[in-house]
């Protein structure tokens, strides 16, 4: 759980710090969709491996750090985890002549087995964490009242930022704007003479990169293991599909729903139906609105699902 | 500028284009007419490359592309407005002209973009008007004029056109052939594509008559219009009953 240090006064102050923790795992839910999304966006698939580039990033990140500073660390962390998913795309999904849905599942699914194994080899299953960035496991700030440790500010930080950098590149850039030109209408891309194939490749990339920085940013407060990644698939797909699939925005709104949500069920609920909340607002969803709560039913039409 | 000679494709089994030969000379513009189903944008998507050619040559500017993907032929010149515009729907108007330049930027004349944008708006003014509105939510003649905008910002030696009156009010039409005339008096080369037989033929220098993916005829532009045979097929005319008159 959050080191969360409990304010004296009850009510008003436990509210806010059940609000703080669940921002947090909002933004790393947020982080995870959005991996999905830029994916998704790009070919039409869900990437199931996601949960895996976010273990990756803190696993290579805690052992970089045995010999290397902390930011050299996760920088070497972010570029490791990249490399991996220009691997897996050019290995595994590159050569697939308009495959079935069904097919790139499965295959996505094989491949975080591949990962998760790979780790467990290499890392065997003992529990690590980074330190934390500025100040320690015990310090705290004091925002009116509000005891939060100092990574909350670092989980929530880099997270704003890393999605307003996607957005700045999506929008601002040539390559970014490629990369929508490809999602939108492939063909049509391709007659602009943008390499559609590259494009894939470079959402994996992308993907992994944006993985990897949420990986390292939170493993001092949720520590990560061999076969951590799984989990946060699960609740960042949830918060995808909540969200509107392909939707990068609304996977932030609906990355705090969950986070909160989850937080506060402790209230209410015993802790171990925290993880329950996930799965049935997943269910939920898919039942009653597939297209997610920021989609339109037109857009979700569109998109070949 | 382009010469085909014996091409074959298709999809998959079917074989869609039989023993296609057909030559394009800079500064015309060659019309191909034919029904629904005939093969013209087979023939379209072959030549640009989304469609792998089978057999025969496709030699553009003396080079053969017939095994070239579509993304290294635009680098060539040879730029294609497809069928239905497929125009990027979710991205401003602006951002998918950006997006025809692209072969421009890698081609490091990035610079000569900002000319590239100004002379497109001068022959687009509505799309200017409408520079940040979403593709998507333009009319289907602003979204035609979106795709021959987007194509020719790459500058092409040779510009294809597939249907571009589909689905358009007549009013709608006449612009988009008066813009195709226009592209050609500044010295552009257009493949133009139609069912609109009578319009494509009277903006033509030459034409080619696709039938069932063979070419039947061919010839100038006033003896395919003069001609029975394609009057009777595709430009609608009732010779029997005429004659009865």
């Amino acid at each position: 759980m959050l080191p969360i240090v409990w304010g004296k006064e009850p009510k008003l102050e436990f509210f806010f710090q059940y609000l703080v923790a669940g921002i947090t795992y909002g933004t790393i839910y947020a982080i995870v969709a959005i991996g999905f999304n830029i994916i998704y966006n790009a070919t039409g698939i869900i990437n199931f491996a996601q949960g895996e580039f976010v273990m990756l990033g803190g696993m290579t990140a805690v052992t970089l750090n045995q010999f290397l500073p902390l930011p050299l660390a996760i920088l070497g962390a972010v570029v490791i985890t990249m490399i991996v998913g220009a691997v897996i795309e050019i290995v595994f999904i590159r050569w697939l002549h308009k495959p079935s849905v069904l097919r790139m599942v499965i295959i996505t699914i094989g491949i975080s087995i591949l990962i998760r194994e790979t780790a467990l080899h290499i890392w065997g299953e003992s529990v690590r964490a980074l330190p934390y960035f500025t100040g320690s496991s015990t310090s705290s700030i004091n925002l009116g009242g509000v005891y939060i440790s100092s990574q909350i500010l670092w989980v929530v930080g880099v997270g704003a930022l890393a999605v307003a950098a996607l957005s700045g590149f999506f929008n601002l850039t040539m390559l970014g704007r490629q990369m929508r030109a490809c999602s939108a209408n492939r063909d049509a891309a391709r007659l602009c003479g943008i390499d559609a194939g590259n494009m894939v490749t470079l959402s994996f990339v992308l993907s992994a990169a944006i993985g990897a920085i949420g990986g390292a940013v939170v493993c001092p407060i949720t520590y990560v293991q061999y076969d951590s990644g799984t989990p946060l698939a699960i609740k960042g797909f949830t918060v995808a599909i909540l969200g509107g699939l392909g939707n990068s925005t609304a996977a932030v709104g609906a990355g705090m729903i969950l986070g909160i949500l989850e937080s506060f069920s402790i209230w209410v609920l015993p802790t171990a139906y925290k993880e329950a909340i996930s799965i049935a607002i997943l269910l939920l969803i898919l039942f009653v609105k597939p297209s997610g709560l920021f989609g339109s039913a037109e857009a979700a039409r569109l998109k070949e699902f | 500028m382009l010469r085909i000679k014996n091409l074959e494709s298709g999809y998959g089994r079917l074989k869609v284009l039989k023993k296609v030969t057909m030559h394009i000379g800079a500064g015309e513009i060659v019309t191909i007419i034919g029904a629904n189903g005939a093969g013209k944008t087979s023939l379209l998507r072959t030549i640009s490359g989304l469609i792998r050619a089978r057999s025969g040559e496709i030699l553009f500017d003396l080079q053969e592309i017939g095994a070239l993907p579509p993304e290294k032929i635009v680098f060539l010149g040879c730029s294609m407005v497809p069928e239905g515009r497929q125009v990027f729907a979710p991205m401003t108007v602006r951002e998918n002209i950006l997006l025809g330049a692209y072969p421009q930027y890698r081609k490091r004349r990035g610079d000569a973009v900002r000319d590239d944008f100004e002379r497109i708006y001068g022959i687009f003014p509505r799309l200017k008007e409408r520079e940040r509105q979403l593709a998507g939510t333009l009319s289907g003649g602003e979204q035609q004029m979106l795709a021959i905008a987007r194509a020719l910002m790459a500058r092409p030696k040779l510009i294809m056109m597939d249907e571009p009156s589909m689905g358009l009010a007549p009013l709608i039409i006449k612009d988009i052939f008066a813009i195709v005339t226009r592209l050609r008096e500044e010295g552009n080369t257009v493949l133009l594509v139609e069912q609109n037989a009578k319009a494509a033929l009277g903006i033509a220098d030459r034409g080619y008559v696709l039938e069932t993916g063979r070419i039947i005829m061919e010839g100038t532009a006033e003896d395919l219009l003069s001609n029975r045979e394609v009057q009777r097929a595709y430009l609608g005319r009732d010779l029997d009953a005429e004659g009865r008159m």
